[in-house]
């Protein structure tokens, strides 16, 4: 099933690059096209393959990549291999932490306001998460650097190290990991917080928990044991669909934090029409949502007991 | 997050006030690459590497990897030049001529992905009579040559046999220059280290930062929390810096200008008495203040008026009245409307912009609305680079250049009929054949003061039958910490970023006490 989905997407893409009114040896050339004669430019498009017709571009490239052979980067000049595994911890570190932050945060406040509906904590935590699914994830990050960067001087306002003396840490990165981590997970919680809030309402109205409170169980075992746990199963399904938010916020907090990410050369290879590296990044992205769908029907079949896998 | 936030502490404090001998500059747009056969820091001012010779702070041309600057033969054909003994790469080989032999032909080589090919395109071999000597044969007759030998000199022995556009060498440089790259993190920083071997005297500023901060409100708060110690900024956003101690916001003249290119494939733009016309119209010296909030000069013609190059006589100032005489002598009559026309040809064009670039915008805008005063109806069109690229042989564009250098370099490619729909450098087809004339004499004329002579001529034609409307000359302005000594101010160009800005000769530095 994965692999057809691949097909497509990335024959998709070379096509609509194809469909751009962007030229790729202009953009293979970044600052110094404008140096670039007529010929200058006819002789790279050959020399990089892109005077070829969109379908031989990705035949091309599929029959090399199918042998593990990714190409080289247009834009980065270097092979997209080399591009990818520089970045690719970085953008994992900062989505795996960024995504715990959300799911944590979202579970516990979302329980929390469902379980005391129409209190103070409710109210305030649903207009802080619609006021926050309305801020866009840059501006929220300029914020976070004004304020704490820049007036309370708590943490840098960007890159992974110190950039003074360039020292790679522990606590380095921790202190650096802070803002950008944040600033996606407030991205991303209102939608979960809610999300939460409904589905624990919901729960708490069931026949089971009327039950379990009828037969005398204590209100916690009740709350943790039967509310939550059935809450979480639709939850489980949503968080694989919503990983390509994720993904998407992580492209304008690294850009924003400096952040050396895989997210952030995304843009770069999509504005610079790099067909190797963007064809890369796409399946990457694709097999990363395949795969958290999949994670989702398995972790789904362990909270539900119901479901069998087969 | 507690244990993080005292980790920051530490980590982000404020600036010490100890010497500094590292310095942390803030570069946008990140290199793609650090060859400079692919294009990277194309006239020099690499730290990285060095060329033949180099410009000084007054653009002077100055030996660099050539003991000498180099002699040229009667017919100004051959150019000799003679090796610096002793000069090594960073990872220990020395310098031989076969090393300048191979980082030419790779430029020539038209497998080589590059755009610098064209400077060199009055080559035709370089030879090696013997290992401190490289011999460049011209194949026409060409004074300005050495002025483009500034180009990066890289080890044959690393690039020999390898494929240049994508090999390791463009991120993992070897070069003589003042520093050696010591780690790039892409999208993150690279750091740049002392050369303690360098010829010209191992630099008092042991390292140099590059952190790559693509936006500009970021870059200007992170240099506020000392992060950073030197950026380029645009000029609202620098105000801020003007009274902060141990900073100094710094306006550096460039040869940088922009203006309105007339297109000869249009009937109106391609009149000589409505581009005379409308050159007397524009209102320079309000574009200056209003646009450019007084970082800029007004501009007359393509070389920069600081320049020993520059003709005086053609700045003018603003003349409607010699403007509406123009028009009518050449028959464009004023209708009840007061907007003119010639027969069945209404006065009217469009002048598109780069709609990302505010600054074109606003030019567009102003020289517009100063055109409307004498009867002319320019219209403004903001498009994506790729859309106005199709139609610059009809539409007119606000467009930018310049380069401090020599004229041949920012005129020939302009301004001469060979160039004529070539890419961006005549776009409009211009074709003048005393230009055409002036130019090919500049080029071939060794004498200065001649070519000097030649190049005024050039400007006087040029304004007598303009390609251009020429509007600003820009300052480009820098914020920086003053933590050293011995910063020299030099005309930029065009293209700034890694290569130009106030850490120009970063090597020549001392920290202060």
């Amino acid at each position: 099933m994965s692999v057809p989905i691949l097909l497509v997407v990335t024959l998709a893409m070379f096509a609509l690059g194809a469909a751009s009114p962007f030229d790729p040896a202009a953009r293979y050339l970044g600052d110094s096209v404008g140096n670039a004669t007529t010929e200058d430019l006819e002789r790279i498009r050959h020399n990089i393959g892109a005077d070829q017709p969109f379908y031989v571009q990705w035949w091309n490239w599929l029959t090399h990549a199918v042998t593990g052979d990714l190409g080289d980067s247009l834009s980065q000049h270097q092979p997209v291999l080399a591009v990818i595994s520089e970045r690719l911890g970085w953008t994992l570190l900062l989505v795996t932490v960024a995504f715990v932050v959300t799911m944590a945060l979202s579970l516990v406040t979302g329980a929390l306001a469902a379980i005391r509906h129409g209190g103070w904590f409710d109210r305030a935590v649903t207009t802080l998460a619609y006021a926050f699914e309305a801020v866009p994830v840059f501006w929220l990050s300029l914020a976070m650097i004004w304020l704490f960067s820049l007036t309370l001087r708590w943490f840098p306002a960007g890159g992974v190290s110190d950039v003074r003396t360039g020292a790679l840490s522990f606590g380095g990165v921790l202190s650096h990991l802070v803002m950008p981590a944040v600033a996606l997970a407030v991205s991303q919680v209102p939608w979960f917080v809610l999300y939460v809030k409904q589905s624990v309402r919901t729960a708490m109205a069931e026949d089971y928990v009327v039950g379990a409170r009828a037969r005398g169980l204590r209100e916690r075992t009740v709350l943790v044991g039967h509310v939550v746990r059935g809450a979480l199963l639709p939850f489980i399904t949503l968080v694989g669909s919503r990983f390509p938010e994720l993904i998407t916020g992580a492209v304008l907090v690294e850009t924003t934090f400096s952040w050396p990410g895989v997210a952030a050369a995304t843009t770069e290879a999509g504005v610079a029409l790099d067909f190797p590296l963007l064809a890369a990044l796409t399946t990457l992205a694709t097999a990363v949502v395949l795969l958290g769908n999949l994670l989702a029907d398995v972790v789904y079949a362990f909270a539900d007991p119901r479901v069998v896998t087969g | 997050m507690l244990l993080a936030g005292a980790v920051a502490a530490t980590a982000c404090g404020t600036a010490p006030a100890a010497a500094r001998d590292s310095v942390v500059i803030a570069v946008n747009p990140e290199p793609t690459t650090l060859n400079p056969v692919l294009g990277f820091a194309p006239y020099g001012a690499s730290k990285l590497f060095d060329g033949l010779v180099a410009l000084d702070d007054k653009l002077n041309l100055v030996p660099a990897l050539a003991e000498s600057l180099p002699k040229a033969s009667e017919d100004n054909k051959t150019f000799t030049y003679t090796l610096r003994q002793g000069v090594t790469f960073s990872d220990g080989t020395p310098l031989t001529a076969e090393d300048v032999a191979f980082t030419y032909q790779s430029v020539l080589d038209p497998k080589t992905n590059t755009t610098m090919r064209t400077d060199f395109a009055a080559v035709e071999s370089v030879r090696t009579p013997d290992p401190r000597t490289v011999v460049f044969q011209l194949k026409y007759p060409y004074a300005t040559f050495p002025q483009y030998t500034g180009l990066g000199i890289v080890p044959a022995h690393l690039l020999r046999g390898k494929d240049i556009n994508t090999d390791g060498f463009n991120r993992k440089p070897v070069g003589t220059g003042p520093y050696k790259l010591d780690s790039w993190q892409a999208g993150e920083r690279m750091v740049l280290t002392a050369n303690e071997k360098y010829w010209g005297g191992a630099p008092k500023v042991k390292k140099v930062t590059l952190a790559f901060v693509r936006d500009d409100n970021v870059r200007a708060t992170r240099l506020a929390t000392g992060e950073l110690d030197a950026a380029a900024m645009p000029p609202r956003l620098v105000d801020r810096f003007r009274n902060q101690p141990g900073m100094s916001v710094r306006s550096v003249p460039s040869a940088d200008y922009r203006g309105i290119m007339m297109p000869m494939g249009n009937p109106v733009t391609s009149d000589n008495a409505l581009r005379r016309a409308l050159d007397l119209v524009i209102d320079r010296d309000a574009m200056v203040k209003g646009i450019l909030g007084g970082a800029g000069k007004p501009a007359f013609g393509p070389l920069f008026a600081e320049s020993k190059w520059y003709e005086k006589s053609i700045e003018h100032p603003v003349d409607l009245p010699a403007a509406e005489r123009i028009l009518d002598e050449a028959g464009w009559v004023k209708g009840p409307d007061g907007m003119r026309r010639r027969g069945d040809t209404p006065a009217r064009f469009t002048v598109m912009y780069n709609a990302a670039d505010t600054v074109r915008k606003d030019i567009a805008l102003a020289f517009s609305s100063d055109a409307k005063k004498v009867g002319v109806d320019v219209a403004v069109d903001g498009l994506s680079v790729e859309a106005l690229q199709k139609r610059m042989d009809k539409d007119a564009l606000v467009m930018g250049w310049g380069t401090p250098y020599d004229p041949d370099f920012i005129t020939y490619k302009i301004f001469h009929s060979s160039f004529a729909g070539k890419g961006w450098y005549n776009p409009g087809r211009y074709h003048n054949p005393t230009v055409d004339k002036l130019l090919d004499e500049g080029r071939t004329t060794p004498d200065e003061a001649t070519r000097v002579g030649i190049y005024k001529s050039f400007q006087k034609e040029q304004a007598a039958d303009p390609a251009w409307l020429f509007c600003v000359q820009l300052d480009h302005v820098y914020v920086m910490a003053d933590a050293w000594n011995g910063l020299q101010q030099q005309v930029e160009p065009h293209n700034d970023g890694l290569a130009h800005g106030p850490w120009w000769n970063v090597e020549k530095w001392v920290p202060k006490q």
